[in-house]
């Protein structure tokens, strides 16, 4: 990585030439741009440059700060609040806020002191797991919208959420697992306990007072255990049955109920075995299993109101040539809005005044604005960039485009292919494969020996108790989603890992995934004496006259001049004074006409060539791209020696992604796709067997990545393509892919071999036991073992290769810093 | 030996706080966020806001 410094605040590169900085503790630190700068300054005046101190990651770049009325002024209509601010009494109201950005302790620190700075605010809680936060203050001192915009200063837009969501549903079902789990736990121990009692009579001789004790302690611990901590086993296993499919649940439960009727059995007639603890170690390690998975889950889904976050809240309605902010909610069809540069469009509609140009990359993968001018139709969720517009509404609601999206998802979903777990099925057809083993021992034994019948066939049941191959999955699983959460890669599905490991075909959106997703000055390629960052910085001191998308490009380099006397020329480029000098920037053959030069010849290579020139000559040629991730190339490179086949879908021009394509050395590409045209041919390929990692970060993506066999969505994308998919790249980096599917290969094998034990164990152990040779103490020791055996087997996934160490950021790392 | 008769019931009523005791931990949401309480107690109040208002730059 080159050494290019980076702003103190939110950790973006500084362009060459940004001389800003702040005082932090008596320490100069470089910023990159106006917002940070304020923000840091706002943060060391208020006190709280502890946040610097504390914090895990860089920030966001905050809004510019802009004043008069803006869009938060809405938020103080009542109809608006309605929906998430309550009266709590005493005077005191509530508002419920989703906020972006939240990522660490840190945040919600400076969340929380920041607002508490402001008058008549009395309590803020911020929760940076799920991205909520709780303000409670009193109206007559202090606006909703003051709270808010204060929020989006500091660079965390805040979203209204419904006050009833504030106790997710995600909330409620953490807890209850973590109950279950606590429960099974405890259980689990004491039973244990009992257990080591009961085993080591077995040796030594024991009362028959004291056995019936330890067995009657042991029933009543284990049946809380089971009828509260694997409820969900037998609900799941119920559900089942009505479907008439064999899921896991149905064995599994089978075997808990079976185990435990026959301890309770013996229990009563005073019999020779309980098996109370193999009961409750069971119900503990599924639970464990099971609540990884879904914290996995969670994590992912987290801070994700897809609508909220994309449909803005409020909406101009111009009635009668005067604009009013109204809830989008309040809009109808037919209704005229206005939607200004910079605003986000609320409702699909048609063009009735101006034109402008519109970023719709989130929703059709179009990495370039497009323009649309009157009569043209726009959808909600696009982004408008460049000239005030007027729409009349035609669809509101679920019937957008955006909604739409969100209904062909929901299907893909549902129609995943389903993917036979291997372990689940060997683990199933196992349990019922002892059943009937069982029932034939009983059989046998029945006519010939009817007190050794029963003995048995529990010793049967038991010495088979699949511990270990219960535990066999969720171990490796557990190991592997940790250490690849540890490596960037965030596994949210269970059969992620599983299917991963299978994938045949790798198939990328271009815009955000191959690419930074924004545009970007590529290339400068100089025509004359003067170099790339002279020529970078006339442009720029040009370009900042401009409202053009391709402005946008510039707005990270460092001006030094000031252009004046600058005028635009529609559909060409700008042209203007920077030190006294008279330059044009644009389109190569305006801006050669300026010196009546021929136009400099470009090379036709998917990217857009703009020109620099004086009234001498022309002075550089700079290509706009939307830039390659840097560690794109070197990511494909492993993938295919993995022996992947890669391939590209994406909604963007031919040219732009052949050009992609081309460069990366990908073969099969396709372009201009709609979302419904990707999930095609994802069909395609799998109809051909192929099994697909799809890798994308847009909403036009979501259905793809829903119906794939499984999924990746980038860090940075949209959280509708987060929740679509099976796993999430934590970070702006497409790096742990590779490693990924590598952990994923070997963690199918570490669960096979762990099978292979568990079953091969089973394989001596179950005639012995059939035949009334086993001891209790001997399956005990047997079956620890195996388990332990297997635990050890799953540790191996979450060793790392020594070189792949970094040192982590540890609290005692910043401590020394600050000081 | 008798003692066993009294300690395991004992024992069990133990448990029983001690998940009691969980539960209502659980329920009062102390489980809900683990990640930043471990920072809380670095970050202190004792700093209080500086007299003059930073000068806003140019914007």
């Amino acid at each position: 990585m080159s050494e290019q410094p980076v702003c103190f605040h939110c950790g973006d590169p500084i362009p060459p030439g940004e001389r800003r900085s702040v005082v932090i503790d008596g320490a100069s630190k470089p910023v990159c741009c106006a917002g940070c700068e304020a923000v840091a300054l706002l943060i060391s005046g208020a006190g709280l440059e502890n946040f610097y101190r504390y914090r895990t990651g860089p920030s966001a770049r905050p809004e510019d700060p802009q004043d008069g009325p803006d869009e938060w002024d809405a938020f103080d209509r009542p109809k608006l609040q309605q929906n998430f601010v309550r009266d709590v009494g005493e005077g005191r109201h509530e508002a419920a806020l989703l906020i972006e950005n939240l990522s660490c302790a840190a945040c919600s620190w400076l969340i929380e002191h920041s607002l508490r700075r402001l008058p008549g605010v009395s309590e803020v809680q911020v929760n940076p797991a799920s991205g909520r936060a709780l303000v409670r203050f009193a109206p007559e001192q202090v606006t909703v919208s003051t709270l808010m915009r204060t929020l989006a200063r500091l660079g965390y837009r805040p979203h209204p959420v419904g006050a009833g969501e504030a106790q997710s549903a995600a909330q409620r079902e953490r807890r209850l697992a973590l109950k279950r789990l606590v429960v099974a736990g405890f259980g689990m121990m004491q039973v244990m306990m009992f257990a080591v009692g009961l085993y080591f009579g077995a040796f030594t001789g024991i009362d028959a007072v004291y056995l019936e004790l330890l067995r009657w302690v042991s029933w009543a611990v284990a049946t809380p255990v089971l009828f509260y901590s694997a409820a969900p086993f037998f609900k799941g296993a119920l559900r089942d049955l009505q479907a008439k499919r064999v899921g896991m649940d149905v064995p599994v439960s089978l075997g808990m109920i079976i185990a435990y009727s026959a301890s309770v059995w013996q229990t009563l007639s005073h019999g020779h075995e309980v098996y109370f603890d193999s009961v409750t170690m069971f119900v503990f390690f599924l639970l464990l299993g099971r609540y990884v998975e879904m914290a996995a889950r969670h994590k992912a889904a987290a801070a994700t109101d897809v609508l909220t976050s994309l449909i803005p809240a409020t909406a101009r309605r111009v009635v009668d040539g005067v604009e009013e902010r109204v809830a989008v909610e309040e809009l109808e069809l037919g209704d005229v809005v206005a939607v200004r540069p910079g605003e986000t469009v609320p409702a699909d509609g048609r063009i009735v005044w101006g034109q402008s140009r519109l970023d719709e990359s989130m929703l059709t993968g179009e990495s370039l604005p497009q323009p649309r001018g009157m009569g043209e139709t726009v959808v909600a969720g696009s982004l408008n960039i460049a000239n005030p517009i007027q729409l009349r509404v035609e669809q509101t609601g679920q019937n957008t485009v955006l909604s739409t999206i969100g209904r062909l998802l929901d299907r893909a979903q549902s129609e995943r292919p389903a993917v036979a777990r291997v372990a689940d099925w060997i683990a199933g057809r196992f349990v019922v494969g002892v059943l009937l083993i069982a029932a034939a021992v009983a059989a046998y034994w029945l006519p010939r020996n009817p007190e050794l019948a029963l003995l048995t066939t529990v010793a049967v049941l038991v010495v088979s108790c699949p511990c270990a191959l219960g535990l066999a999955t969720p171990v490796a699983l557990v190991a592997a989603t940790g250490r690849l959460t540890r490596e960037g890669l965030l596994t949210a599905r269970g059969d992620a890992l599983e299917t991963l490991a299978k994938v045949t075909h790798v198939v990328f959106d271009k815009t955000g995934t191959l690419t930074e997703g924004r545009i970007a000055v590529d290339e400068v390629r100089p025509l004359a004496d003067l170099d790339g960052d002279a020529c970078m910085a006339l442009a720029a001191a040009l370009e900042r006259h401009s409202e053009h998308p391709i402005a946008k490009a510039f707005a990270d380099v460092a001006v030094t001049e000031t252009a004046d006397e600058v005028s635009v020329i529609a559909g060409a480029g700008l042209e203007g004074r920077v030190a006294g000098r008279r330059l044009r920037v644009g389109s190569p053959e305006f801006v050669a006409a300026l010196s009546g030069a021929t136009a400099p010849a470009i090379a036709d290579d998917g990217g857009s060539w703009i020109a620099l020139g004086d009234e001498q000559r022309p002075l550089a040629l700079l290509r706009l791209a939307d830039r390659l991730r840097p560690e794109t190339k070197s990511v494909l490179d492993e993938l295919r020696a993995l022996g992947l086949h890669l391939e590209i879908a994406s909604g963007d021009s031919h040219e732009a992604v052949a050009a992609i394509a081309r460069r990366l050395g990908i073969r099969r590409f396709g372009a201009r796709l709609t979302p419904a045209d990707k999930l095609t041919r994802i069909r395609e390929l799998q109809a051909a067997g192929a099994v697909v990692l799809m890798v994308g970060d847009g909403i036009n993506d979501a259905p793809v990545l829903g119906g794939a066999n499984v999924s990746a969505a980038m860090g940075s994308g949209t959280a509708l393509a987060q929740t679509s998919a099976s796993m999430v790249l934590l970070g702006e980096s497409l790096a742990p892919l590779a490693e990924g599917i590598r952990t994923a290969r070997k963690t199918t094998r570490i669960i096979r071999e762990n099978i292979g034990w568990a079953l091969s164990y089973n394989a001596v152990t179950i005639p012995l036991a059939a035949a009334g040779l086993l001891t209790p103490w001997m399956a005990a020791i047997g079956m620890s073992l195996s388990s332990l055996l297997v635990v050890l087997n799953a540790r191996r996934l979450s060793r790392r290769r020594r070189q792949e160490i970094c040192p982590p950021t540890t609290i005692e790392a910043r401590m020394g810093e600050a000081t | 030996m008798e003692i066993l008769f009294f300690m395991i019931p004992m024992g069990i009523v133990l448990v029983g706080l001690a998940v009691w005791a969980f539960f209502w931990a659980v329920g009062n949401g102390q489980f809900d966020d683990l990640d930043s309480p471990a920072y809380q107690i670095l970050l202190d109040d004792d700093q209080p806001a500086k007299p003059t208002p930073p000068e806003r730059p140019e914007s």
